[in-house]
């Protein structure tokens, strides 16, 4: 029995759609990527997931209870959480405001400071600049913000939307270290992710998504040694 | 000099005034992009309340205070009621729908708003009981009234009340999380909906407070009282830079204060071409010059083309 398992999702915005009829599951404590070029629809799923765009056709299941048209303010409530493509910060709250945010909706207040020391350790600049305004911190600080925030949330289903998008290349590997830490405590996570090659090396498992549909899954070590994943996503010549 | 000062003790009343009826208008704005143009009928409501309550209690031979506060104590809810309900029927509905549907409904909803007082209240001028006995104050020429310090006094408190709860409590950063992006918000687990029946129930229960402020101020009480007034404050909302809470305060005490001014000195500017009872139009004089030199408002950020 998968944490979360989709089965014929299909999303359409008008006429479009850009989601056509797609089957994933994520076990509980696995780390799967999904990964393909701009446009393929992974956005789409993740807002699909999370209740931000509503589905056209199929169903999602989480911790075995449909959850489809369920409102993202309550999936949060029960673990399900997203870190939206742009990070998604309140510029103008401070950081330790954002990250107050992201504990919400819960209400067990001593576990909720333990948990912030946590994070504290985890993101050293982030309390370093707690008392700052979250626009003010540079794009990779801002990547970190969001994800504390989401672990603020207590999830346990992290759903993570191109956390390594506009970043320069060190912090990208900061940034994948952290959710390799993440994953290792247990969190279950479907990452999105257009930098294939690192996804691939962080996941155990992978799909790829061409234009709306699943083309290929499997072991994510396989897909890396995948021809065709090779010569479209990593850049490679065919061998 | 004596005008001088005592127009500023006026404009400041007024504008106290202005400033709490502003911040409505502002926090609906800065959380749903929305102008609430029913927010001024709120303040008539209240002061309608007020005005059927104090009628009913004064028999009852109470101390004037306690009569005053009994009856604020009950245009509160009534209008938070109202507040709630405006924002639950008529605007949630059309949360997706296109700007301009919203803003129409609005002024639907004062339409309607003023109609079913007109219903309860009648047309007429109602003479807005004024029991607490009036004691004035000198002060280096001007005259300052018990009714004007409880006015200040109490459009202070309520702000200083306000600042706190939206800049110290997590429902107040969630308010802000909302405003300045909803659908993340949701991430967070906050439920939009309710915040933003918060604001609406917030504003709505500081007009009430206008509304009974008002009507102890002037002694006068109409269904139409709060089309003018809430234009006033809508002024000093955006004279302030709308969406912003520190602003709205800030243009509505400069707007009180610029419409006493104006008010007191037009008769010797002119002369006397133009009397006191042109007041009223200082404070779109005002609302055009803003919006044609600094549309953002005194301490808004750049808002853009939005409706």
């Amino acid at each position: 029995m998968s944490l979360l398992e989709v089965k014929g999702l299909e999303v359409r915005y008008g006429g479009i759609r850009a989601v056509k009829g797609v089957d994933l599951a994520v076990g509980e404590g696995e780390l799967v990527c999904l990964i393909g070029a701009n446009g393929a629809g992974k956005t789409s799923i993740l807002k699909a997931l999370c209740g931000m765009q509503p589905s056209a056709a199929g169903t999602v299941s989480y911790a075995g209870k449909p959850i489809n048209g369920v409102p993202s303010f309550r999936l949060v409530r029960d673990g399900l959480v997203l870190v939206p493509e742009g990070r998604g910060i309140f510029g103008q709250l401070t950081v330790a405001e954002n990250l107050a945010m992201g504990a919400f909706a819960r209400n067990d207040s001593g576990e909720v400071a333990r948990d912030l020391k946590r994070m504290q350790g985890l993101f050293p600049r982030l309390a370093e600049r707690s008392g700052q305004s979250a626009g003010t911190l540079s794009g990779g600080e801002q990547q970190m913000l969001a994800l504390g925030r989401a672990l603020m949330s207590k999830p346990r289903l992290l759903l993570l939307d191109e956390p390594s998008m506009g970043l320069a290349p060190l912090m990208v590997a900061k940034i994948f270290e952290v959710v390799r830490r993440i994953a290792s405590e247990g969190v279950t996570i479907l990452l999105v992710e257009q930098n294939a090659r690192m996804a691939l090396e962080a996941a155990s498992r992978a799909y790829v998504m061409e234009s709306g549909s699943i083309t290929l899954a499997g072991d994510a070590k396989d897909l890396l040694a995948d021809p065709r994943v090779r010569e479209a996503y990593l850049g490679e010549e065919a061998a | 000099m004596d005008i001088f000062l005592q127009q500023l003790i006026n404009g400041l009343t007024l504008g106290s005034v202005y400033a709490v009826v502003a911040l409505g208008y502002t926090m609906v704005y800065g959380i749903i992009q929305l102008i609430n143009f029913a927010h001024g009928e709120l303040v008539m409501i209240g002061a309608m309340v007020a005005f059927t309550l104090i009628g009913v209690l004064v028999p009852a031979g109470m101390n004037p205070l306690v009569i005053v506060l009994l009856a604020t104590a009950c245009a509160i809810p009534v209008c938070m009621l109202i507040g709630y309900a405006m924002e639950r029927l008529a605007y949630r509905p059309l949360r997706r729908a296109p700007r301009l549907a919203p803003l129409i409904t609005a002024i639907g909803v004062s339409i309607i708003l003023q109609h079913l007082a007109l219903l309860v209240w009648s047309r007429n001028n109602l003479a807005f009981p004024q029991i607490i006995k009036t004691v004035s104050y000198h002060i280096g020429g001007a005259t300052i009234t018990n009714v004007q310090i409880a006015i200040m006094v109490m459009s202070v408190v309520m702000m200083a009340g306000l600042a706190l709860l939206v800049y110290r409590t997590r429902l107040g950063t969630a308010m802000r999380a909302t405003a300045q992006n909803a659908q993340v918000a949701g991430l967070m687990g906050i439920d939009i909906n309710r915040m933003i029946a918060v604001t609406f129930v917030l504003g709505a229960a500081l007009a009430a407070v206008a509304g009974v402020m008002v009507g102890s101020y002037y002694g006068i009480a109409h269904y139409q009282m709060g089309a003018l007034l809430g234009m006033k404050a809508f002024a000093a909302a955006v004279l302030g830079g709308i969406g912003n809470l520190p602003g709205a305060m800030l243009g509505g005490l400069t707007l009180g204060v610029v419409e006493a001014l104006g008010a007191g000195y037009i008769g010797d500017l002119t002369g006397n071409v133009f009397g006191s009872n042109y007041q009223d139009v200082f404070a779109f004089l005002v609302l055009i010059t803003v919006l044609v030199f600094r549309p953002s408002g005194l301490l808004g950020e750049r808002v853009g083309d939005r409706a």
